[in-house]
């Protein structure tokens, strides 16, 4: 099905998704309509143009497709499925991920994975062409994010603030450089490759973005991990 | 080296009817109690007592009462015991001090210099035994545009509404903090009542989901056991900005809490911490609240109200403004003296003003900017009895949460000591073999038995000031007068003087 979007309010885009009986819609001319595909899971959504914030918010199956760039809250409380951005995506992408992927073309802006987690079977991934802003990370309780720093504007290939709160989880950074005042329950260290099933989803990026594997796989990456899944238990005294 | 802290209570044995059963020694989970073989006799050992009263009520021969200690420091005013006891405490462990339930601590109760009128000779009281008293409400967007279908019909254009049939609401209390057997007891509580329990920031365990019709799911920053099967299996989303025991603070569930079904609960792993700290870190303004709002709407199909709560703090009336303008159907406000599972000592006992006043201040708020009935009110922390409810319904609340009230239903004696997470009645703990002490048959027939009591007394008193349904009693401030306020409080409580005419 084919929706065209233009001058069509939220809400009444977000119905006409919810009402097709289809499994593959696409948008066009979408212009910041907001929490599309709110929830869905079961729907193939390819968007052409910009969604609007809590683009994928809740979403528990399926896929969006993105040509275009998205703003604010992509794959909000996500708990599976996949969402691919063929550009770049704005500030707390993939917040409080449970599960499924998330793929960026290009740069996100701050705040990325905020408070992701695994759970049994869900491992939300997020998988970054570019660079991220500040607080990466932030609370990360499981799952893996990669930022592949493919940026060519020179920028740090992460802000500042990156893994304040960390876990649980994982993070790879195409990099040699730590990330400046990581916190002191996040340890860094040099990995040659990238494990399994890291570099299956760095595959999955490559194929999506038709973009080169080889240099991508070969190079070494810093990997972050807490030290401990419990960093705050000495913090208190009972009274 | 560490300070030796004496104990606060001794528990004091009646040696003349103790019959050595060994009942208190099983039923502390603090083994305060031991059997001593060689003389036949039972011991106690008071330091390790958190005066929480199981042995005393299980003892089948009342052998047992529990004191305030009469040891003390050098007495006082300025340093008390407990301030000692807490320096001590800290120099110990270099520790933040973590304590449970609501403020403990003697600020003011406005409740209690609030007095409720009565009819008499003109307008007559009326008796509720015989003609019918409503306490019927509903929660939810009241402001909605008249609108016609192509026959000229009125149009349904109504915001989603909760049915309450008594205004009282069991408040947010995560499995986790307490136990599966409580949030049974919650659960089956409201249903048989016609109002709604809350499944705090903890998810919704899969044994409860039948309960949906009377639950109200929780969506805090850290997102546990949040997707669309909990959005949707319930009546209403309350998304947690703050909380009355701990304005600014999050939650932390220590990864020693976080059982196997815990776990499978909120969706997340055993064993690791649950975080989830105070700021929404995709929420840093009203319009972002919006986002989270519409977001949920959106999931549910706009067939749900959206509740947002926050903790009474000094700029309540603007946020609550706010709040009312984000699209939200009704405000949760939670005052200072709410309870807790745990939290930092000095947030529980400093941080927050009195729901009184907050509430008194909201309510004329939105009515000054005529968006009152853009949403509705619930307050909560403390409400203790059915006059608390009355008196807050009065000064302008739908209604009311309870939580401290509750678990004092269902045994809690408020020994605050919920953060050990061992609680002998069975409620705020995780373990086993005290979850079974308590009975959900036993404990939602005590909640209803306790908020059926509040239903009566609240017709009394409605019948008493000629009213026959709370919703003319809401915000009908004239039926309040204040005793013991100052000029100041009576102007922000919005009510006269004792003694003042209409």
């Amino acid at each position: 099905m084919y929706i065209d979007a233009y001058g069509m309010e939220s809400r009444a885009l977000n119905d006409a998704v919810r009402a097709c009986g289809e499994h593959s819609i696409t948008i066009a001319h979408c212009i910041g309509q907001r929490y599309l595909g709110t929830a869905l899971s079961d729907k193939a959504l390819s968007i052409e143009g910009t969604p609007g914030n809590a683009l994928g918010a809740y979403l528990n199956g399926g896929s969006i497709r993105v040509h275009g760039n998205v703003q604010e809250a992509t794959g909000d409380t996500m708990n599976s499925g996949e969402i691919a951005v063929f550009g770049s995506a704005g500030d707390a992408t993939g917040y409080a991920m449970r599960g499924g992927k998330i793929f960026v073309e290009g740069d996100v802006g701050y705040r990325c994975g905020i408070h992701i987690k695994a759970y049994r079977e869900n491992k939300p991934a997020i998988v970054i062409g570019g660079r991220t802003g500040s607080f990466l990370g932030e609370y990360q309780a499981g799952g893996t994010i990669i930022v592949l720093g493919l940026h060519t504007d020179g920028l740090p290939i992460v802000g500042n603030f990156c893994g304040t709160g960390m876990h649980g989880g994982e993070m790879y950074l195409r990099t040699a450089q730590v990330p400046a005042r990581l916190p002191v329950q996040v340890r860094a260290e040099r990995v040659a490759a990238l494990p399994e099933d890291a570099a299956a989803l760095v595959r999955e990026w490559c194929a999506l973005f038709g973009r080169e594997e080889g240099e991508l796989l070969r190079c070494a990456y810093l990997r972050l991990t807490p030290d401990s899944s419990n960093p705050y238990h000495q913090m208190y005294v009972g009274n | 080296m560490n300070m030796y802290i004496p104990p606060e209570y001794e528990v004091v044995r009646d040696t003349e009817r103790c019959i050595a059963c060994r009942v208190c020694e099983r039923q502390c989970a603090n083994e305060v109690h031991s059997f001593d073989a060689d003389t036949g006799k039972m011991t106690a050992d008071g330091a390790k007592c958190v005066n929480c009263h199981r042995c005393v009520c299980l003892c089948p021969t009342h052998a047992l009462k529990i004191v305030k200690s009469d040891d003390t420091y050098k007495l006082n005013a300025n340093w008390d015991n407990q301030t000692i006891n807490e320096i001590y405490k800290q120099a110990n462990s270099g520790g933040i001090l973590l304590s449970s339930m609501g403020n403990p601590k003697p600020y003011p109760i406005f409740w209690d210099k609030l007095l409720v009128n009565a009819s008499q000779v003109t307008n007559p009281p009326i008796d509720p035994l015989r003609e019918p008293m409503e306490t019927r409400l509903w929660l939810g967007k009241r402001a909605a545009s008249i609108e016609r279908d192509e026959k000229g019909r009125l149009k349904n254009t109504l915001a989603p509404q909760l049915k309450l049939e008594v205004p009282v609401m069991f408040s947010a209390m995560s499995y986790g903090s307490i136990s599966y057997n409580a949030h049974e007891a919650l659960a089956r509580a409201a249903q048989e009542l016609g109002t709604y329990y809350n499944t705090g920031e903890g998810g919704l365990h899969r044994d409860f989901y039948k309960y949906g019709k009377n639950t109200i799911v929780q969506v805090a920053s850290g997102r546990f056991g949040v997707f669309k099967d909990y959005l949707e299996g319930a009546a209403a989303i309350e998304i947690k900005m703050g909380q009355g025991a701990k304005p600014g603070i999050g939650g932390h569930l220590p990864g020693a809490k976080i059982s196997e079904d815990v776990s499978q609960t909120r969706m997340i792993p055993q064993g690791a911490d649950a975080i989830s700290p105070a700021p929404h870190h995709d929420i840093y303004s009203i319009e972002d609240l919006r986002q989270l709002v519409m977001s949920l709407k959106e999931a549910t199909n706009y067939e749900k109200p959206v509740i947002v709560k926050v903790a009474a703090v000094h700029n309540a009336p603007a946020i609550a403004s706010g709040i009312a303008r984000s699209g939200a159907d009704i405000i949760a406000i939670d005052g200072f003296r709410g309870g807790t599972g745990a939290a930092p000592t000095r947030i529980r006992d400093n941080v927050g003003i009195p729901i009184e006043l907050a509430l008194a201040q909201i309510d004329q708020r939105l009515r000054e900017e005529g968006i009152r009935d853009e949403v509705s009110l619930v307050v909560g922390g403390s409400i203790r009895s059915s006059a608390d409810v009355v008196k807050a319904i009065a000064l302008g609340a739908d209604a009311c949460y309870i939580g401290t009230a509750a678990l004092l239903a269902l045994g809690c004696h408020l020994c605050r000591s919920c953060h050990a997470g061992k609680c002998n009645w069975g409620i705020a703990t995780q373990q086993p073999d005290l979850v079974k002490r308590l009975n959900p048959d036993i404990g939602y027939k005590r909640l209803v038995n306790l908020v059926g009591a509040w239903k009566h007394e609240i017709q009394e008193m409605m019948g008493g000031m000629g009213i026959n349904s709370i919703e003319a009693l809401r915000g009908n401030r004239l039926m309040l007068r204040g005793v013991g306020l100052t000029e100041r409080e009576l102007e922000l409580l919005g009510v006269r003087y004792a003694g003042e005419n209409m």
